[in-house]
């Protein structure tokens, strides 16, 4: 294992200038929070949508270099895309996660950059968090969630 | 070497104890089987023994012989091994009564670890005993084994739970705590030495206090036993409850020290066999101590492990060890203070062996992994002490804490691996 696959240029410079860092207002925006109980990691993620089109995305919190360049690189492959393009990406991120051998999809774009934490099974938590809880503030949308109380994601 | 030998041992330490040679460094290692590995293709430093420490191989035997030739449940058979493994258990807890120089063996109660110690102290005593509006001080330092418990039977029986605030070093705040106090006040939860920060806590003059006053005072000793002499009597604590694993013992074990007449006045915790003398439908009569706090077949072998845990501990010294981890500290605190950017949390005068420390621009677990990949082993988080990380308004920290059997080479290892992660990430 080489460091270089886990902390790759692309993640590095997330983790340095980390692209839509923000807040959006609540409403017209939804919002959920992610935490990592175990390393004490907190997020918050919005998301802005126009019928099925995601218009926006935006995320702050605390967290390491992985968590951060996977928070933001999550923003950018969201933002213009439908919520049907935007759950399809999830899911190739998410395959990229949990299976070790399966072969990237090209379809993944700059978000391969992150297929380095499969050899750091203790760091997959960390790049999985922002994307579970882009998946909540979609949920909260769904159910018309109240703003005073945005759903929390735990990492397990 | 530098800082090596030759540094003056504080009074936290025995007067006169002088560090391990590196030679006799070498010799102790020799007994740890699993400090001789490679790790990711780098030699093993392991510098997370505050989370937990290794084992020598008298204890890694003194379990597995067990096992082989001794096995049986204890204080019920008649049978030749059912009266072996009670006499090695029994002897165990011997050990560890004068370890901590307890007055009687009814006043060691063996636990899974210090967090049922102290679990078992909030529900059996404090169920008892606290009334709507009395007070429960826990200091900022505590890990959450000495805070939640209190925060449950607080919610059982409405008391409250105050904060004793700490000082920008990282000691609990004396006068913080004086200004607390009330005559609501019932209960006093404080760490002997911070497993977050390794700040040495005066705890003598807070005893001193709360005994004054006919408050309890209960001591979290996971960090202190393994590091420095013990003697529950000299600090005069109502309790004192540590771990068997932080003390090169196995997981799975852990000591409750009680006075034995609060011990006495406290209802069992727990059901079961074992804790009881007499059981009828119409009524139970329960054990005498320490049995009555001891339902159910404990962690036999091992209790027998961290028998021949103290047994070593003893054997080579804890002023000595007190001595070399002393040294091991200054050299690694002025080392790690070479690495630009890196600031320690925790600067208190009296610490034990444990660095907490953050780098600009590197978030913990980035470092954790990093570190890991040069085969050096710390803890990276919150450390279980979460309003810690708040005062000190860090997310998390990285946490090198030693035991006697590391070495100079490791730390410098230490210091390779954060310049290392510098290059990388600065």
């Amino acid at each position: 294992m080489d460091l270089k696959d886990l902390y790759r240029d692309v993640i590095l410079d997330h983790n340095k200038r980390p692209r839509n860092f923000g807040v959006l207002a609540v409403p017209p925006a939804h919002e959920a929070r992610g935490a990592n109980p175990l390393c004490g990691d907190t997020l918050r993620v919005w998301v802005q949508l126009d019928g099925e089109l995601v218009t926006d995305v935006k995320f702050e919190g605390k967290g390491c270099a992985i968590s951060v360049a996977s928070a933001s690189l999550m923003t950018e492959a969201a933002i213009g895309h439908t919520r049907a393009e935007v759950q399809a990406q999830f899911e190739r991120v998410h395959n990229v996660f949990t299976h070790h051998d399966a072969p990237l999809d090209p379809a993944l774009g700059k978000l391969a950059a992150l297929a380095g934490v499969r050899d750091f099974p203790a760091r997959v938590k960390c790049a999985s968090l922002a994307w579970h809880t882009l998946n909540a503030a979609l949920a909260a949308a769904d159910a018309d969630q109240p703003a005073a109380t945005p759903p929390t994601v735990q990492t397990e | 070497m530098a800082g090596h030998t030759g540094v003056a041992v504080t009074a936290s330490t025995a007067a006169n104890a002088q560090p391990f040679s590196a030679a006799e460094v070498a010799a102790l290692r020799a007994d740890f089987p699993i400090l001789h590995q490679q790790v990711n293709g780098k030699p093993l430093a392991y510098l997370d023994n505050g989370a937990s420490a290794q084992h020598p191989r008298s204890v890694i035997d003194a379990e597995a012989d067990y096992y082989r030739h001794d096995h049986s449940n204890i204080h019920r058979g008649v049978h030749t091994l059912s009266q072996r493994a009670t006499d090695a258990f029994e002897a165990a807890r011997h050990k560890l009564q004068r370890f901590i120089n307890a007055r009687s063996e009814r006043e060691v109660i063996l636990t899974r670890g210090t967090t049922e110690s102290i679990n078992l102290i909030a529900q059996a005593w404090g169920r008892s005993f606290l009334q709507p509006g009395d007070e429960i001080l826990v200091s900022r330092l505590e890990h959450h084994a000495n805070l939640v418990p209190w925060q449950i039977v607080a919610c059982q029986t409405g008391a409250v739970v105050r904060p004793i605030p700490i000082t920008l070093d990282g000691e609990v705040d004396f006068q913080g705590f004086l200004d607390l106090l009330t005559p609501r006040t019932r209960v006093l939860a404080l760490s002997h030495v911070s497993n977050s920060l390794g700040t040495i806590n005066p705890i003598e003059k807070f005893i001193a206090v709360a005994r004054e006053r006919g408050i309890l005072t209960v001591i979290d000793g996971a960090q202190a036993v393994p590091h420095m002499a013990v003697d529950v009597q000299a600090l005069g604590c109502d309790f004192y409850a540590f771990s068997g694993h932080k003390l090169f013992g196995p997981t799975g074990t852990g000591v409750l020290y009680g006075r034995e007449a609060l011990l006495e006045a406290m209802p069992p915790w727990m059901g079961g066999g074992d804790m009881i003398l007499e059981v009828r439908f119409e009524g139970t009569t329960f054990n005498t101590l320490p049995h009555k706090f001891e339902a159910g077949t404990p962690n036999i072998a091992g209790f027998i492990g961290l028998g021949a845990a103290v047994d070593y501990v003893q054997r080579i010294g804890l002023a000595r060890i007190a001595a070399t981890e002393e040294a091991l500290l200054h050299y690694a605190t002025a080392q790690l203070l070479a690495v630009p950017g890196l600031r320690i949390i925790g600067t208190a005068p009296h610490k034990a062996a444990v660095i907490s420390f953050v780098v600009d621009g590197i978030h913990p677990h980035d470092l954790g992994t990093i570190l890991d990949q040069e085969g050096v082993a710390v803890r990276t988080g919150h450390h279980c002490a979460m309003p810690v990380m708040e005062f000190f308004d860090v997310p998390a920290t990285a946490r090198a804490s030693f035991a006697f059997y590391n070495t100079p080479a490791e730390i410098d290892q230490l210091v390779g691996a954060l310049q290392h992660a510098r290059e990388l990430f600065c």
